[in-house]
């Protein structure tokens, strides 16, 4: 009887440890960074299964604030929105390097992003994929759009369309020969810079035919010709461009702006081994191929282009030659409190008649 | 057995008091006191009432407050006006089988959801939109015309979503006016304009006041047309709320906002219904 309970409790155990290891990982992230395919794959190696909900930083980090990290195992959001988030509601937990396959990673990538997301000696971000914004513009009927300021030009009254957030508010002072990241330390200074950019966006409401909120409603008025030009993210532009040739994206003249979005942990998260065996998961070269094809955006994964599809490589030659990947403005960590700052200026230029 | 029977009372009590206490009394208990707290920096905080001085000392704060609560009155009274006739002619002009399919025609858009429906009303009115094609085809206008992204378009939005609100009440109370009453009026001689204002409207106000009050609730705090049918300069204060509370991380400022809007709706339906002299539960109860 004793003999034959020993072989069962073994078998059981065996049994039950791969059930106990698998856990629903609850991902937060963006449209196209999680694709079916990508989840058939992972939930079959591992016997983990995913929940995704997509959405924006903003959305990112008032859910995990809500709920003090809790709810979300895994979340994504850009390198310069997480240490000022951990400062303000303290919702992420640190990565712990030693459970991650770092060799995955294209080291300066790595090392960057983990420059920019240490807060407090502890490291909270690991990058994944990378992307710009700039200008998506009709080329047959706005081929004199250069960079942001171009779209206050006269001739594009009424057909021209950005958001009203802070991404326009960095490009339009790069176009001006500002430079507002380096201001970000000087409120100042940084002030400064709003003011006078406020002054321009104001004068250029009058061409804006309305801001944007979402990506498809962008790529909607594009698509129809409503809109001609317009501030937005590079993947949008390509995308538009396998449709219509003359549509595509330009690297503006005062540089693209750079975001990379990452991995972190919320601080509640639940499932812990699921979170880092999807991020060295999708870091393989193969997947990260295929999330590039669906995301339209490259990642930090080493030989992550290997597998991607021609025609998107020949968009992004198209629109990046070395010197505009070398002016590419990269974001640096937002500082806190600066949002609040840049938030009046949006109401009054919103306000504004 | 006085026992049992007032376990009873409490036991048919327990559902109203839950749903008052939980879903409404605690909520808004919590947005009041995130409303008074003050943030001096990360994570510190200090009670005070400088969100509401916020509110009153930026005036594109309480010019969209104001703005929101004209532009609800006046898509309140479009409906009224609109929603009358129909509520007239299904409740009084049609019988049997014809009045239950209107009424179901007035329902059907309302299987779809909202979202749904301001997409459709984009379709509609955008530059390459249906509305603006035909204009063109009819030889009416030379180019393309843009009515998406102005007020008119949120005024229409706005109607189009809540006219049900409107009907609804106002046949089930024209539906209850004796038809003797109306014939009575024109056996004495009375014109149709007079029959209408003294017969018609007082029987139908607390109908008219009912309707009028959700209307109203529905348009103040109207988040998804305003922002889709709506331009650059058209502001609502919920979107405020929402870019308060998502984009800035201002949750003090949002809830402090948010309790400014739930002041602002009881205050408008108190004088509504103060000048219209109905009390609440006598409109509530008959409509």
């Amino acid at each position: 009887m004793k003999t034959a309970l020993i072989p069962s409790i073994v078998i059981a155990s065996a049994l039950a440890a791969p059930i106990a290891h698998a856990d629903t990982l609850r991902l937060l992230t963006w449209g196209g960074y999680a694709p079916e395919e990508v989840i058939a794959k992972f939930e079959a190696e591992t016997g983990h299964t995913v929940e995704v909900t997509t959405s924006n930083n903003e959305e990112m980090i008032a859910k995990l604030r809500a709920t003090n990290g809790g709810g979300f195992d895994l979340a994504q959001p850009s390198q310069d929105r997480i240490t000022s988030a951990q400062e303000e509601f303290g919702i992420y937990k640190p990565i712990d390097m030693a459970r991650v396959n770092a060799g995955q990673f294209i080291p300066s990538m790595l090392s960057a992003t983990a420059g920019n997301t240490t807060f407090d000696g502890e490291v909270y971000g690991l990058p994944h994929v990378w992307g710009t914004s700039g200008l998506v513009v009709d080329t047959a009927k706005a081929g004199n759009v250069q960079d942001y300021a171009d779209l206050c030009d006269a001739s594009l009254a009424g057909k021209v369309s950005y958001r009203l957030k802070r991404p326009t508010l960095i490009g339009f002072a790069y176009s001006m020969d500002l430079d507002p990241f380096a201001a970000y330390g000087d409120p100042a200074a940084y002030q400064a810079i709003l003011d006078k950019v406020e002054a321009k966006l104001t004068d250029c409401k009058a061409n804006v035919k309305t801001y944007w909120g979402g990506g498809d409603e962008i790529k909607n008025l594009l698509r129809s010709g409503e809109v001609v030009a317009s501030m937005a993210w590079d993947t949008g532009g390509w995308q538009l461009n396998a449709d219509n040739p003359d549509i595509t994206f330009v690297a503006p003249k005062a540089g693209a702006l750079g975001w990379i979005d990452t991995f972190v942990l919320p601080a509640r998260g639940r499932a812990d081994d699921a979170a880092y065996d999807w991020i060295n998961f999708v870091m393989r070269p193969d997947i990260a191929a295929m999330i590039t094809n669906t995301a339209g955006n490259f990642t930090a994964a080493v030989d992550g282009d290997a597998g991607v599809s021609a025609d998107l490589k020949a968009r992004y030659q198209g629109s990046f030659d070395q010197a505009a990947i070398d002016n590419i403005k990269w974001y640096p960590p937002v500082p806190a409190g600066l949002e609040a700052m840049e938030g009046a200026t949006l109401d009054r230029i919103n306000a504004a008649k | 057995m006085s026992d049992t029977s007032r376990l009873g009372f409490y036991l048919l009590l327990a559902p109203i008091l839950l749903w008052l206490v939980v879903l409404i009394i605690l909520p808004h208990i919590g947005l009041f006191v995130v409303s008074i707290s003050e943030k001096t920096g990360p994570r510190t905080y200090e009670t005070g009432f400088g969100n509401y001085a916020a509110f009153f000392g930026e005036p594109l704060y309480w010019r969209t407050f104001a703005r929101t609560a004209i532009m609800s009155i006046l898509a309140t009274v479009l409906t009224l006006i609109l929603g009358f006739p129909i509520a007239y002619y299904i409740a009084k002009l049609t019988r049997g089988r014809t009045k239950t399919t209107l009424f179901l025609m007035c329902m059907i858009p309302f299987w779809v959801s909202e979202l749904v429906r301001t997409f459709g009303w984009m379709i509609l009115l955008r530059e390459t939109g249906v509305v603006s094609n035909v204009l063109q085809y009819l030889g009416l206008v030379s180019g393309p015309v843009e009515l998406l992204y102005n007020d008119a378009a949120i005024m229409v939005g706005l109607v189009y979503t809540s006219i049900l609100f409107m009907v609804v009440p106002l046949v089930t109370t024209l539906d209850s006016l004796d038809d003797s009453l109306i014939e009575a009026g024109y056996d004495l001689g009375g014109s149709s304009t007079a029959i209408l204002r003294e017969i018609v409207i007082p029987h139908a106000k607390p109908g008219i006041v009912s309707g009028c009050i959700v209307v109203f609730m529905l348009s103040l705090g109207n988040y998804l047309t305003p922002i889709l049918l709506g331009g650059k300069d058209s502001l609502w204060f919920t979107g405020m709320i929402y870019t308060q509370f998502i984009t800035r991380f201002n949750w003090e400022l949002g809830s402090a906002f948010g309790f400014l809007l739930l002041i602002l709706s009881s205050l408008v339906v108190f004088l509504g219904l103060k000048l219209s002299g109905q009390s609440l539960s006598e409109t509530m109860g008959r409509a």
